[in-house]
């Protein structure tokens, strides 16, 4: 699966990936500074020891902000892709495995969905809903349905006619048992390529829509947020929307390293 | 012939459907429009003649019907919280946006093109690898930040240009798209840099075909090869891709003429969606889809003329 070529691709996407997913998760319980702590005496204080990426505004601490952004936009990811990839399982799996009217007329209206830009979508969603947190994860998550099904369904096509799926029919194996339990292992790799995939389109609609004010509402942290905020003073502290910038960069960078690396693409 | 028919048969009922069901979903959002725009006047009964006045009785069908007509003809009804035929208040509007993402779109050809050919050219050299391993870092570049970063660069420390200064077509066509450069350029870099991937991919995939080998035995050049036999087949993707990047760019534009205080479609769109204006959320909302689909029937189209396999089926 993974080739020689492929590996340096899926090794660095790894490495990133893993100290990103690291400084998040010992964000969760550690950071150098509470993020909210405000000091009045340290306002836009650039890049030190005492404050590795400098203070803000309100002298708070940029990178225990970057990490608790960090780590709420990707439990926001995570959870929008989580619930894409269950419902695409069963969606595609079931309509691959079984055909028939209903997968035509179900895919047709994939195709449709995931013909359109996800912003504008999740914009008229949250027009329609309101905006938060869990609306973000709500709106986002049916979004990504679509082209996970798709996804899953061609790939369940595929399988389907295979000589496993086959005998296995022939001892007897229930359909959902042959689908679930025999097919999907088959088809992961497919899967995890899309799953990284999904979680960078993720970040980058979460950060975008904190960013218009319509995500993530304060007190809740995010990147997306903290880039609309740290706009209105990157002339006296650039540095503060750098860091933000980078960090999302980083997130994305790692994911889509590792599904080049999983993926089939040709490339050097 | 034939195959222009059908899809667009099929691209008006795509359209149809689309605007239907932008429609019904307005509709359906709970909340009375008409206690908002009455504020402390309310009363039963004015409630009920706006409710008139902005045709919100009757027949949800009968009433999708005169807003369609409505829309076609440019009638695209009237903005709550401007009090304005909404054609008014998107008018001008759509201009920067178009601008916008045209520009954009033009930038992503200009670059990626080249740079795709090129790179697969010279496949496994050392400028190549280098552009390989930079695209994946562009890639990840979200356009708003690059914004920000084009901000802070060029207009604070250079001062290439004000932020925030837009200048209408009307006043200066040419201050206007100068001033529109950076936020194009801003969505164009990490578009640019997926269709330069792809592009390059795809003619390298094709490298190992028997008819490039066969057109390298009668003596042809790598660069031959490509120029002459593997673009067309190579660009095939690329130009169904180009047509969705351009759906995904104007959509992108929402979010980066906030950056660059552009005043676009992007920028009413959020005010409207916070003003809960519908009339002109639907008609935005339904003017971008169309764009969509619109670009997805042409990358048809192009694609069956470029490529006879695809007549043929």
């Amino acid at each position: 699966m993974i080739t020689s070529r492929k590996n340096k691709t899926f090794r660095a996407g790894a490495v990133i990936t893993a100290v990103m997913l690291l400084i998040i998760l010992v964000g969760a319980f550690w950071t150098p500074y509470d993020p909210n702590a405000m000091d009045g005496s340290a306002k836009l204080q650039p890049p030190s020891l005492a404050h590795l990426l400098g203070t803000d505004n309100f002298g708070r601490d940029i990178f225990s902000r970057v990490v608790e952004g960090a780590g709420a936009t990707f439990v926001i990811a995570a959870a929008t892709v989580a619930i894409g990839l269950v419902a695409g399982m069963i969606i595609g799996g079931l309509t691959g495995y079984y055909g028939g009217p209903l997968d035509e007329i179900l895919m047709r209206i994939c195709d449709a969905i995931a013909a359109f830009p996800s912003i504008l979508l999740a914009l008229v969603l949250i027009a329609l809903f309101g905006s938060g947190r869990y609306k973000i994860i709500l709106a986002l998550g049916l979004l990504f349905i679509p082209s996970f099904s798709r996804i899953v369904r061609s790939e369940v096509a595929k399988q389907k006619s295979m000589d496993y799926v086959r005998s296995a029919k022939l001892m007897g194996v229930g359909d959902m048992r042959i689908l679930f339990v025999h097919i999907m292992p088959n088809i992961l790799p497919v899967l995890l390529s899309t799953v990284a995939i999904g979680f960078n389109n993720a970040v980058l609609a979460e950060a975008s829509m904190s960013y218009l004010g319509v995500g993530v509402q304060p007190p809740d942290a995010s990147l997306g947020r903290m880039l609309s905020e740290a706009q209105t003073y990157l002339m006296s502290a650039p540095w503060y929307a750098v860091s933000v910038g980078l960090a999302i960069i980083l997130l994305v960078l790692g994911f889509g390293l590792l599904s080049d690396g999983l993926g089939g693409q040709y490339d050097a | 012939m034939r195959y222009i028919l059908k899809k667009t048969g099929v691209l008006l009922v795509t359209l149809l459907v689309i605007s239907l069901l932008a429609f019904l979903a307005f509709q359906i959002i709970p909340g009375d429009p008409t206690a908002r725009l009455l504020g402390t006047d309310y009363t039963p009964e004015r409630a009920e003649a706006l409710r008139e006045e902005l045709g919100l009785t009757g027949n949800v069908f009968v009433r999708y019907w005169k807003w369609l007509s409505g829309f076609v003809t440019g009638d695209m009804g009237t903005s709550y919280s401007y009090s304005m035929p909404v054609s008014e208040v998107i008018h001008g509007k759509v201009a920067v946006t178009a601008a916008l993402s045209l520009m954009a779109w033009l930038m992503v050809m200009v670059i990626s093109i080249p740079l795709g050919i090129t790179l697969a050219r010279y496949q496994g050299s050392r400028a190549d690898r280098a552009f390989v391993a930079m695209n994946q870092v562009f890639m990840a570049i979200p356009p708003f930040f690059l914004g920000i970063l084009f901000t802070y660069v060029f207009g604070l420390v250079l001062k290439l240009f004000v932020p925030g200064s837009f200048v209408s077509f009307s006043d200066s066509f040419f201050g206007c798209l100068g001033y529109l450069v950076f936020p194009a350029l801003a969505i164009a870099i990490p578009k640019a840099a997926m269709v330069t991937k792809l592009l390059r991919s795809s003619i390298l995939a094709q490298m190992d075909q028997d008819y490039v080998r066969t057109a390298y035995s009668r003596g042809n050049s790598r660069w031959g090869v490509i120029r002459g036999h593997v673009l067309r087949n190579a660009l095939l993707p690329v130009v169904t891709f180009l047509a969705m990047t351009l759906a995904d760019i104007v959509a992108g534009s929402i979010v980066v003429e906030q950056v660059f205080a552009l005043p676009g479609l992007g920028r009413l769109l959020l005010s409207s969606i916070s003003n809960r204006d519908y009339p002109v959320v639907q008609c935005i909302v339904v003017m971008i889809s169309f764009v969509v689909v619109f670009m997805n029937y042409l990358s048809d189209i192009v694609t069956q003329y470029i490529d006879p396999r695809v007549r043929l089926n």
